[in-house]
């Protein structure tokens, strides 16, 4: 039996989440002693899964696939799945992983878990332990049929080397037809996404006003960080709908989440609970974000934020 | 046109959430249940459809008796008639065998889902009607335009948008963006009135047994006290985050 997983890419070159899965994967193999097993799809190099415990890359070429397309990925992991036997498959939870893999599940009559926290705990059935109620909960869920996916939240088991060799081998199933057309992508290349940050800077409505982003935008250039925003921010088109975080938006499980202006209402803090160390920048000593953050400043973000920069600056010039 | 709008009956978003017999289940106590909002954005367009081009509205709960206030108001709301298949909902599998067995038996062109439910929110349910009954679908669905039987959709992908065209039947997984929230509607008198006159048919349920199961819930502990830093001394907070946090 084997434990498989989606190893994602972009551009041809693995993601961050795919050692995050692979690290998940080999440690629960550490217990089961089952084989780890990558899918990956037009990826140029396919070693460095090797550091994080993979045994066997399922190396999928075909310029067809180039695009994602929600049936033809969700066919190849099912085929897969197949192949080795997989008993396990563990995904991340891109918007891609989350949108293929109920179809995977259905394919293969597996249950399937999403926004697991933890590492299963195996002497009481199989139990994973996940975020419900959008954060302001954990459940243990029991998966009961032999095969079992696992949707990984990201940054929440972290990256664990092993030092393997994985062997590549050629995989190239029939892929069938899907209905379903890519017309076009609109992707900003240039700037970290929500999903993918390890830091995410957010601002709310005390910055006033869209022209007051800039120091919000640099901050997040410093820090290699994504930008982010609270629901009214985004409703009065200050900033785009897609960068609204919060119970109703984006979720936000990044190492660290600076906020700045945001008040802290349940339903923003329930999106982005699952963030690592938490920071709050607020002028109103009072605002509930100080209760839930690890760190705060209790000041004005016009003076704060600008000397944050620039001190940032600083530190990074002296540990680069 | 035929339309299935899926409504999960969820707790409202100021809920405080909290556990019962030994942290085995939910505590309903004090908790008032809502359309789930992303639901809500799919119901709007649903009647959009329905004004416009024509489209038949049916909305489908998997749940007890407690949901039936919350899908009466999409009736009221505008909804042709609600369908309560009578089971307790457990996992996103069995909820999904019941919505297709619906789905199926309806001859439904389009099924409208959320991205996901605010309870135990697992994002699951639309891909899995989808694929039991051999439709096309479309998850994190932010526009939705349907001209001669062909879908066009925008999808929210990390990063950015992704547009796409499909046939019907199609499944959406919706969210905010489907349409604008200042047209979200909320029940009127009228409504009220007409919703009592509407069909909501009780049906049996057809799943067999879920795939996973919920054994016992927890908290998230509680924190430690926030640390304040001066805001004159921004270097203290660079230090706290890189020694202390090891975020940076
Ligand atoms: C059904 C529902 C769903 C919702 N979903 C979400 C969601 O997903 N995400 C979300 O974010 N919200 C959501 N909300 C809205 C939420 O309840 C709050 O209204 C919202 O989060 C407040 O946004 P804010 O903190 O930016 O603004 P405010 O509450 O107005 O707070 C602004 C803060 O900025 C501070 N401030 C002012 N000036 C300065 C300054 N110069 N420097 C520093 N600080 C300053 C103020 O002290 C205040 O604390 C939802 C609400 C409902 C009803
Ligand atoms: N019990 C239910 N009854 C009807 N629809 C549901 C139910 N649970 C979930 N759904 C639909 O599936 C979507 C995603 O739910 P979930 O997979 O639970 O995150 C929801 O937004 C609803 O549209």
């Amino acid at each position: 039996m084997s434990i498989l997983i989606y190893a994602e890419s972009e551009n041809k070159k693995l993601k961050k989440v795919a050692y995050e899965v692979a690290s998940y994967a080999s440690s629960i193999a550490e217990n089961t002693q089952d084989e780890v097993v990558a899918v990956t799809i037009n990826v140029e190099n396919t070693e460095e899964l090797g550091k994080y415990g993979v045994h066997k890359v399922l190396n999928v070429q075909n310029e067809n696939l180039n695009t994602f397309n929600v049936d033809h990925y969700s066919d190849i992991l099912t085929k897969a799945a197949e192949e080795v036997n997989a008993n396990i498959l563990v995904l991340s939870q891109s918007a891609n992983a989350k949108y293929l893999a109920p179809l995977v599940s259905v394919n293969l009559k597996a249950g399937y878990a999403s926004n697991v926290v933890e590492l299963p705990e195996l002497d009481n059935g199989f139990q994973v332990k996940r975020n419900v109620f959008t954060n302001k909960a954990f459940g243990m869920a029991e998966i009961t049929t032999d095969k079992k996916i696992i949707g990984l939240s990201s940054n929440a088991f972290g990256l664990h080397e092993k030092e393997t060799t994985a062997e590549n081998i050629d995989f190239n199933p029939e892929i069938s037809d899907s209905n379903i057309k890519v017309q076009s992508v609109d992707k900003n290349t240039d700037k970290v996404s929500i999903a993918d940050a390890e830091i995410v800077v957010s601002g709310g409505r005390g910055l006033k006003g869209p022209e007051n982003w800039g120091m919000i935008e640099e901050l997040a250039d410093v820090l290699d960080a994504a930008t982010a925003c609270s629901k009214p921010v985004s409703d009065m088109g200050w900033r785009p709908h897609s960068e609204h975080v919060g119970q109703t938006g984006k979720p936000v499980a990044s190492n660290l989440y600076i906020a700045v202006g945001i008040s802290g209402a349940i339903q923003h803090l329930a999106g982005i609970n699952a963030s690592k160390t938490k920071v709050v920048i607020n002028t109103d000593e009072e605002a509930p974000f100080f209760k839930a953050a690890d760190y705060g400043v209790v000041g004005d973000a016009f003076e704060v934020v600008p000397q944050l920069i620039e001190k940032l600056k600083e530190f990074k010039a002296n540990n680069a | 046109m035929k339309i299935l709008v899926c409504i999960s009956h969820v707790p409202d978003t100021t809920s405080k959430i909290n556990f019962t017999d030994n942290d085995s289940a939910f505590d309903t106590n004090g908790v008032q249940f809502v359309i789930g909002p992303n639901d809500e954005f799919g119901l709007t367009r649903a009647m959009w459809f329905k004004e416009k081009q024509g489209a038949s509205v049916d909305v489908v709960t998997v749940g007890e008796k407690d949901a039936e206030p919350t899908i009466r108001k999409t009736l009221a709301i505008g909804a042709d008639k609600a369908i309560r298949v009578d089971t307790k909902p457990i996992d996103a599998f069995q909820v999904a065998e019941e919505i297709a067995d619906v789905a199926k038996n309806g001859g439904y062109d389009l099924v409208i889902a959320g991205r996901e439910s605010i309870d135990y929110n697992g994002g699951m349910v639309p891909g899995m009607v989808a694929k039991m009954i051999g439709a096309n679908f479309i998850n994190t669905c932010v526009s939705l335009e349907i001209e001669n039987e062909t879908a066009t959709a925008i999808r929210e992908i990390d990063g950015g948008k992704e547009t796409l065209t499909s046939d019907l039947p199609l499944v959406i997984g919706g969210q905010k963006g489907l349409v604008e929230e200042k047209d979200l509607r909320i029940p009127n008198m009228r409504g009220i009135m007409m919703a009592r006159k509407k069909p909501l048919e009780v049906k049996a349920p057809v799943a067999e047994k879920p795939l996973v199961e919920f054994k016992k819930f927890s908290k998230p502990a509680p924190k430690g006290d926030v640390k304040l830093v001066d805001a004159e001394n921004i270097d203290e907070l660079i230090d706290l985050l890189h020694n202390e946090a090891k975020a940076i």
